[in-house]
């Protein structure tokens, strides 16, 4: 078992802050269950799945991996993964506004910052939700795949989206100017 | 033959006698036939066939038209019709004449039968020249008679009955060459008129003619034009008035729809259907205005007793006040006032019913004053069901407010919340005996339960029902008291046993009651137990309310308080003087109701106790005493405790409520359909609870998604906006 420390060690080694998506990314790839911890059987896993049995060739196994995320079909997979990874309890089925907006900064981020940026403002500045839940969660993604941002022309409060989308939606149409 | 011929003319005008004789008859006859039964080439048909129609038509050219073209206007008139008799009577006797042609010639040669082929003359020669001119005179003739002057409508109808006949069997030629240029005739005529009437008349004026003009012109046509004509005409006369100048009339500034509705002018609105009604969709257009009008009426209603209310500038603005239930009566008037119009002068049609109920809805679901209209509603019930309200009126004026009570509800969406605060005023009534009459309660009821179904009404009925048996149980219990006068020396208790669920959860605590009380209460238990083993009591004093004598120096008044009162009052047999906290800690009160308490006591209208300092507000410092000063010229006086607030609590309450029934709805709908789109769902789950109020879309979908989370339902994979049931 690879403790939080651990994690922190081999960051260092790989030259990867810990707090980097590609750690999340290999979080995925190994299927590990808790966050912060990597079982054996998971790293085994992992290390076999990339083909590297060294940190060199784990270093060097980045790139491929964050392409083999990125890819469409495999990205909504990461994506879950990611909001379940952030689950601390085994009961919880939410988690915090604050960790839920660097969870989508982490994961988003890069693809769609600025629908990322306002959500981010948005949640932080809403008081009607404390906690994000895994149907909002898979809900940013939608947004972010289907609707035209900006203009937002083609977003309907009448679909079955999320409210927690509704609102946003009139928040942003409200501060346009 | 010519001899014949001239002799019929002569004939014609009178010189040569009335007729042939049956001599010369014959003789002519013979001859033709003669001519037409010899062996060609000597058989003349041909010829005689020529020459009939020859014959007819040099007479026409030479005598019958030339001497009608001299004539004009009603003179050419006369001509037509003495020589369309003229012509008439030739072709008959010419006809007779040649006959014989008749029965071979033209039947062989497939030509026109010779009375036919007279008729063809004279229509070719003289109708097709001066036809128009003909029309005209027509026309104007009956437009002089339609300015009011008398015409010879005989004359008219003689001619008309020319056209008729000479159209042989169809009417083409008395539509084509007279019919269409009438209309257009009888269109410009009545444009004309339209136009000067809309500048001068009102509108009712202006109808009244109209109606007048339409049953003209159908008298016209019974006199002397065609009866076909009658659709055609009355078509006309319509347009130009009524149908292309519909918006004008309808809106007509200080005579228009809307005024006569203000006005109660039922005979005018009537003539308005009945016009109206005959022009496609006319209907619609007045039925917008009587509903845009009643919405008005209801707006200017709710701004006026929402501007009364705010200039009064009362404390308790939030509660429903006199000027909210003037709303309400006033609603009903003006409900009642459109519906008469439509039984008296609509024909109760449900275009208009329609209009009634969407403009009543429009307005009635707008808030009054900072008040709901359910919350308004259910004041004005409130006020005619209890003694003491201000409508005094007798038993059946109750009934029927009632009943135009219930109508009202039935514009409102928010039927719960009316329910609820009907509920809550139904339990002080009852409770307090504030209620005026058991009957009109249960009829009311009843109203609601026939109307919005047995859900509206079980809880009420069932809170009815326990008071009933309260009555009951007391006689048995006073029985039970009576062996031990001892045990309760001087206080009357009685009770009311209500079962849970059916009340308002009425919020209570347990005060320190004083000994004489407990002992009565104990009493009660037991009473209680030894017929309900297993049910357990649960005391609410604040709902108490308690008659007691207050002995002051002058003399002894009866004070009528509610329990917590009395309870408080009674410390003051034991101690001269109590500080706040003293009375805090004896009844063992929260901080808010010791205030509220000793308020109603020491600052209010009747000063009981002496308050130390004498200002208007209750502080911990503050030191009571008894005021053995007080008097009052009423051996009996009523020491109110006011209220708190209730109305944020039943709109809380409601909206808890509702929050389950959404849920309720939507898992009824998932489990019956399994799979269903968003707004389907949406859409029915509105419709299912729309009989008790309008639910947000929004709180929909929150309750949507609380069910996701609580996997009751989830969002279906493969197709976007659907939902799937979990079993």
């Amino acid at each position: 078992m690879i403790d939080p420390e651990g994690i922190e060690t081999l960051c260092s080694h790989l030259d990867v802050p810990h707090t980097d998506v590609r750690i999340l990314m290999l979080a995925w790839k190994m299927g590990c269950e808790k966050q912060g911890y990597f079982t054996l059987d998971e790293w085994r896993t992992g290390m076999k799945a990339l083909r590297a049995d060294s940190i060199s060739k784990l270093k060097k196994a980045f790139p491929e991996l964050t392409q083999e995320v990125t890819r469409p079909t495999n990205f909504q997979d990461f994506y879950q993964f990611a909001f379940r990874y952030c689950l601390t309890e085994d009961k919880k089925k939410c988690i915090e506004i604050p960790v839920a907006c660097e969870l989508l900064n982490l994961v988003l981020g890069l693809q769609f910052r600025p629908q990322v940026e306002k959500l981010i403002n948005y949640l932080k500045y809403q008081n009607e939700y404390k906690v994000i839940n895994m149907d909002q969660w898979m809900g940013f993604l939608r947004f972010c795949n289907e609707i035209n941002f900006p203009s937002l022309d083609n977003y309907d409060e009448d679909q079955a989206w999320p409210l927690i989308l509704d609102n946003f939606v009139e928040w942003l149409r409200a501060n346009k100017n | 033959m010519d001899a014949g011929v001239a002799r019929l003319k002569r004939i014609l005008h009178g010189v040569d006698g009335v007729s042939f004789s049956s001599q010369e008859y014959i003789h002519l006859y013979t001859t033709i036939f003669n001519m037409c039964t010899q062996k060609p080439p000597h058989d003349y048909s041909k010829q005689l066939y020529e020459r009939y129609k020859k014959t007819l038509e040099d007479y026409i050219k030479s005598t019958v038209l030339p001497s009608m073209k001299e004539k004009h206007g009603e003179f050419l008139l006369r001509e037509l019709v003495q020589r369309w008799k003229n012509h008439k009577v030739m072709v008959r006797w010419l006809s007779r004449f040649f006959h014989y042609l008749d029965r071979y010639y033209v039947s062989r040669k497939l030509l026109l039968p010779l009375k036919e082929l007279g008729t063809t003359c004279f229509h070719d020669l003289i109708f097709s020249e001066l036809k128009t001119t003909l029309a005209a005179i027509i026309i104007d003739m009956v437009d002089h008679e339609r300015d009011g002057q008398r015409i010879d409508r005989a004359l008219v109808k003689d001619v008309l009955d020319i056209y008729v006949e000479i159209g042989r069997g169809s009417m083409t030629v008395y539509e084509q060459d007279f019919e269409e240029a009438f209309c257009k005739g009888t269109a410009d005529y009545y444009s004309k008129k339209a136009q000067t009437w809309m500048l001068e008349d009102s509108c009712a004026e202006y109808m009244f003619k109209a109606e007048e003009c339409l049953q003209k012109e159908k008298e016209r046509v019974a006199h002397y034009l065609h009866s076909t004509t009658e659709p055609k005409l009355l078509l006309e006369t319509l347009s130009e008035l009524i149908s292309k100048r519909a918006e004008q009339i309808l809106n007509k500034e200080n005579s228009g729809c809307r005024v006569l509705l203000l006005d109660g002018k039922t005979e005018d609105l009537s003539r308005m259907y009945r016009l109206f009604s005959k022009m496609d969709g006319g209907l619609s257009q007045v039925s917008q205005i009587f509903k845009e009008h009643i919405n008005e009426e209801g707006m200017s209603l709710i701004k006026h007793v929402t501007d009364a209310a705010n200039s009064r500038k009362t404390e308790r603005k939030e509660v429903a006040g006199s000027q909210e239930q003037d709303f309400v009566r006033k609603a009903i008037e003006l409900h009642q006032k459109h519906l008469t119009y439509i039984t008296n002068c609509f024909q109760n049609q449900t275009a208009f019913h329609k209009a009634l109920k969407e403009a009543f809805e429009l307005f009635c679901n707008k808030d009054v004053a900072g008040c709901s209209s359910a919350e308004s509603l259910a004041a004005f019930c409130d006020n005619i069901l209890r003694k003491g309200g201000s409508e005094k009126l007798s038993d059946e004026a109750v009934e029927e407010t009632l009943d135009k009570v219930v109508n009202i509800l039935t514009y409102i969406s928010d039927k719960d919340l009316f329910v609820e605060f009907h509920r809550k005023k139904l339990g002080k009534r009852l409770l307090f005996d504030r209620s005026a009459n058991n009957d009109h309660e249960l009829s009311l009821l009843s109203k609601l339960k026939q109307y919005f179904g047995g859900q509206f009404t079980s809880k009420m009925e069932g809170m009815l029902t326990d008071i009933a048996t309260a009555r009951e149980r007391q006689t048995k219990f006073e029985a039970y008291m009576d062996p031990w006068p001892e045990s309760c020396p001087r206080v009357d208790l009685s009770v009311t046993v209500l079962t849970t669920g059916f009340w308002p959860s009425y919020k209570t605590f347990n005060i320190n009651l004083p000994t004489e009380m407990i002992k009565c209460v104990e009493l009660y238990k037991n009473f209680y137990n030894e017929n309900q083993k297993h049910r357990k009591l649960n005391w609410i004093y604040s709902m108490g309310s308690c008659n007691i004598i207050a002995r002051f120096e002058a003399r002894p008044v009866e004070l009528i308080v509610t329990t917590y009162q009395a309870a408080l009052l009674l410390l003051f047999n034991e101690a001269d003087r109590l500080s706040y906290s003293d009375i805090v800690t004896q009844l063992n009160l929260p901080d808010d109701d010791a205030v509220r308490l000793l308020h109603s006591l020491s600052c209010a209208k009747y000063k009981i106790l002496d308050k130390e300092p004498s200002n208007r507000t209750i502080s911990p410092s503050d030191m009571f005493q008894f005021n053995d000063k007080f008097t009052d010229k009423m051996r009996r006086i009523k020491v109110p405790l006011p209220p708190t607030d209730e109305k944020k609590k039943v709109i809380e309450d409601v909206n808890k409520d509702r929050r389950f029934s959404i849920d309720a709805s939507i898992v009824r709908i998932m489990k019956s359909r399994k799979v269903m789109s968003h707004q389907q769902l949406v859409t029915e789950c509105v419709e299912q609870l729309s009989r008790m109020f309008k639910p947000d879309i929004k709180i929909i979908k929150r309750r949507i998604e609380d069910l996701i989370s609580r996997e009751y339902l989830e969002r279906d994979l493969e197709t976007a906006n659907t939902y799937r049931y979990l079993a």
